[in-house]
């Protein structure tokens, strides 16, 4: 069987898996809404200071809703031995871990982009810079899953699993951060956003080359 | 039979433990030879900065617990490429001694910086570009050993360390790089560290010393923390139990 | 021909076994025996590649497992702890999704067959958290039938099956022998097989 016809079997099942558990990909939807909508309230409702720290806010925000999510990469397929099936086929792991992130990215990604603009209304941006949001966005949630699969395949079954994952991948994701957040700020100040989307891009494909690789290590070495 | 697979999994270790005892009061010898020699340099010798008065001398701490901060990070990732390429435990062992002594050069510098900071920007913390990656690198030290002190099993816990470790270094350039490039969007020209206006060179050789000094104790640090662990990992093994008996 | 040449396990700070060796041929059946803590399960894993053997080596058809990779895990079926049944998927499509991710095409009919060959015909579409613990167990050793791999290595597949499923894994084990297949198996429950003595692989000696 070729490889693309695994990665889809796998997309299939990860999708039945999440619709047949809906309240968990809703969970991470409604964390990232309240912590984009904690911020105002904790600085006050002044709108130039909102516009000025809008795309930052969302950018954080999608940050926690990710690694929120990572538990559920590999944990449950860990618990109940599927994972342990899926190494034992002749599949290159790179190609199905591949389609597990990618899958990852579908369940918890991009609910959040396509909430995202919202919150950006929220907190003033104007039309130029929600389309920027969006589109760092599509390009750095992605990445957030990838790394994050690294953090998640390492903590595989130890205690306190969820905490370690934040100290272990939240200083991987600063350069999303400031890349994703610097576009919107960009588009805000007039300044363009080209420059930081395309350093989005280009840390995209790097971790998309990368990362695959660096999570079939981990998960051998969590497996064993 | 037994006892042919021991002595082959743990010759190793063994040599390294004795090798090390007698190597480590000179590395500390030489630490603190250096160390005296660098402060005496730096507080006596060098002459007071005509900007910044006597405040500047914390630089003969902050800059060599910088560099050896960042040095000894791709050290052990080097020594963790090692243990996952060859599976040698030795190299696993040395990765984990180094990082506490990592993380504590790194805190000494953020602290040395902050004290530094105040009487010169007036503040004790700036998000300089310098600071916050140093920040970050103390954030990549903790990862590494929560995580392998979350796990039980000590094969795994080294080779989990040791490829977080890798991932780090990977990511050390493009963290230090974006943080630099959003540094320069938001601050403009922002105080510089080192562009000190023509260092005199008595202050240079005065760090220098002091670097050597803390390579030296990081050696010697490292070596007496690995010794820790070969114990710990081989304490049920027989050349642990004659060596007891002889000391006792 | 699968071998196992002086393998040693450590786990954690004990040493569960070394020198350990044994070869198995088509059609042959090797029992592993021994104490709980013994080691099966991880020579199991050792043998399946899951786990890397402190010193020694797993040979198939004369390749280590780790160069031959992908040609040993196309022939090979394993059998571990945890049935590998997600329970939020029914039972059919827990066994059609397991079959197409290892890459062997089935039709509708054949895992409708498997299933019900395993008694579970009745149950096809409920989800599998509503079945019983030797149900899902039962589900997984379904995928035996379909794998039509030449290696099966079974940890425990005996633990809470009713009489009627465990003279039904017998017979699978059975028939899958006679056919030229091979079989590493343990279990602290006797296995009868007609006319196939069982090698025995004792850990505790």
């Amino acid at each position: 069987m070729s490889t693309s016809q695994t990665v889809i079997v796998l997309l299939r099942r990860e999708l039945l898996l999440a619709m047949r558990r809906r309240g968990d990909v809703l969970t991470v939807l409604f964390f990232f809404v309240i912590v984009a909508s904690l911020f105002p309230l904790g600085v006050g409702p002044d709108p130039k200071l909102l516009r000025l720290m809008g795309g930052g806010v969302v950018w954080v925000s999608a940050l926690l809703a990710a690694m929120l999510s990572l538990g559920r990469m590999f944990a449950s397929d860990h618990a109940d031995g599927t994972l342990e099936q899926l190494v034992l086929t002749p599949t290159p792991p790179v190609v199905w871990i591949t389609g597990k992130i990618l899958a990852h990215w579908l369940v918890s990604g991009v609910p959040l982009i396509l909430v995202a603009p919202v919150l950006g209304v929220q907190f003033g941006l104007s039309g130029e810079a929600l389309g920027v949001l969006v589109f760092s966005l599509l390009l750095g949630t992605p990445v957030l899953s990838l790394i994050g699969a690294i953090g998640a395949a390492l903590t595989l079954g130890l205690r306190g699993g969820g905490v370690l994952v934040s100290l272990l991948v939240l200083p991987l994701y600063i350069p999303v951060l400031i890349f994703g957040a610097g576009a919107v700020d960009g588009a805000m100040s007039g300044l363009g956003a080209e420059a930081h989307l395309s350093l989005l891009g280009g840390i995209l494909i790097l971790a998309f080359m990368l990362t695959p690789w660096a999570v079939s290590a981990a998960l051998r070495i969590s497996i064993e | 039979m037994i006892n042919r697979f021991n002595k082959y999994r743990y010759a190793s270790p063994a040599t390294f433990y004795h090798f090390a005892g007698r190597l480590i009061p000179w590395f500390y010898g030489a630490a603190a030879l250096f160390c005296v020699a660098g402060l005496y340099i730096g507080l006596f010798l060098a002459p007071t900065d005509f900007q910044q008065s006597e405040a500047y001398r914390i630089i003969f701490i902050h800059v060599p617990a910088a560099w050896m901060s960042m040095f000894i990070y791709v050290v052990m990732a080097c020594w963790a490429a090692l243990g996952l390429a060859f599976n040698t435990r030795m190299s696993f062992m040395m990765a984990s001694a180094l990082a506490p002594t990592g993380a504590m050069l790194t805190f000494v510098s953020l602290w040395t910086g902050a004290l530094w900071g105040k009487p010169t920007w007036g503040a004790w913390w700036v998000w300089d570009a310098r600071l916050t990656s140093e920040l970050i690198l103390f954030f990549l030290y903790l990862g590494f050993m929560a995580l392998q002190s979350a796990i039980d099993d000590p094969r795994r816990a080294d080779r989990a360390g040791a490829l977080i470790a890798l991932v780090g270094v990977v990511n050390v350039p493009i963290i230090y790089f974006s943080v630099r490039w959003w540094n320069t969007l938001h601050q403009g020209a922002s105080v510089s560290m080192t562009k000190a206006p023509s260092m005199a060179s008595i202050m240079l050789v005065g760090m220098l010393v002091m670097a050597l000094a803390a390579w030296m104790y990081t050696i010697a640090a490292a070596l007496s923390r690995a010794r820790c662990i070969i114990l710990e990992r081989e304490r049920n093994a027989q050349w642990v139990a004659q060596m007891l008996e002889a000391d006792a | 021909m699968l071998e196992g040449k002086d393998l040693a396990c450590v786990r954690g700070e004990r040493t569960l076994f070394t020198h350990l060796n044994f070869t198995l041929r088509e059609g042959e059946l090797l029992l592993v025996q021994g104490a709980n803590g013994s080691g099966k399960t991880s020579l199991l894993r050792m043998v399946c590649g899951l786990m890397a053997p402190e010193s020694g080596e797993v040979l198939w058809r004369g390749e280590k497992i780790g160069a031959a990779r992908e040609s040993y895990h196309a022939e090979m079926a394993y059998f571990g702890h945890s049935p590998a049944v997600k329970e939020d998927l029914s039972a059919f499509e827990n066994l059609d999704f397991a079959c197409r991710l290892a890459g062997i095409p089935v039709k509708r009919e054949e895992v409708k067959g498997a299933l019900g060959h395993l008694g579970l015909g009745h149950c096809l579409n409920l989800p599998a958290k509503s079945l019983s613990q030797g149900q899902r167990r039962r589900v997984a050793l379904s995928r035996l039938l379909l794998a039509k791999a030449r290696l099966w290595i079974l940890d425990e597949p005996l633990t809470a099956l009713d009489q009627a499923a465990l003279k039904l894994v017998q017979s699978l084990l059975g028939e899958h022998l006679r056919q030229g297949g091979m079989a590493v198996l343990t279990t602290h429950q006797p296995v009868m097989i007609p006319g196939i003595a069982p090698k025995i692989l004792d850990l505790s000696a």
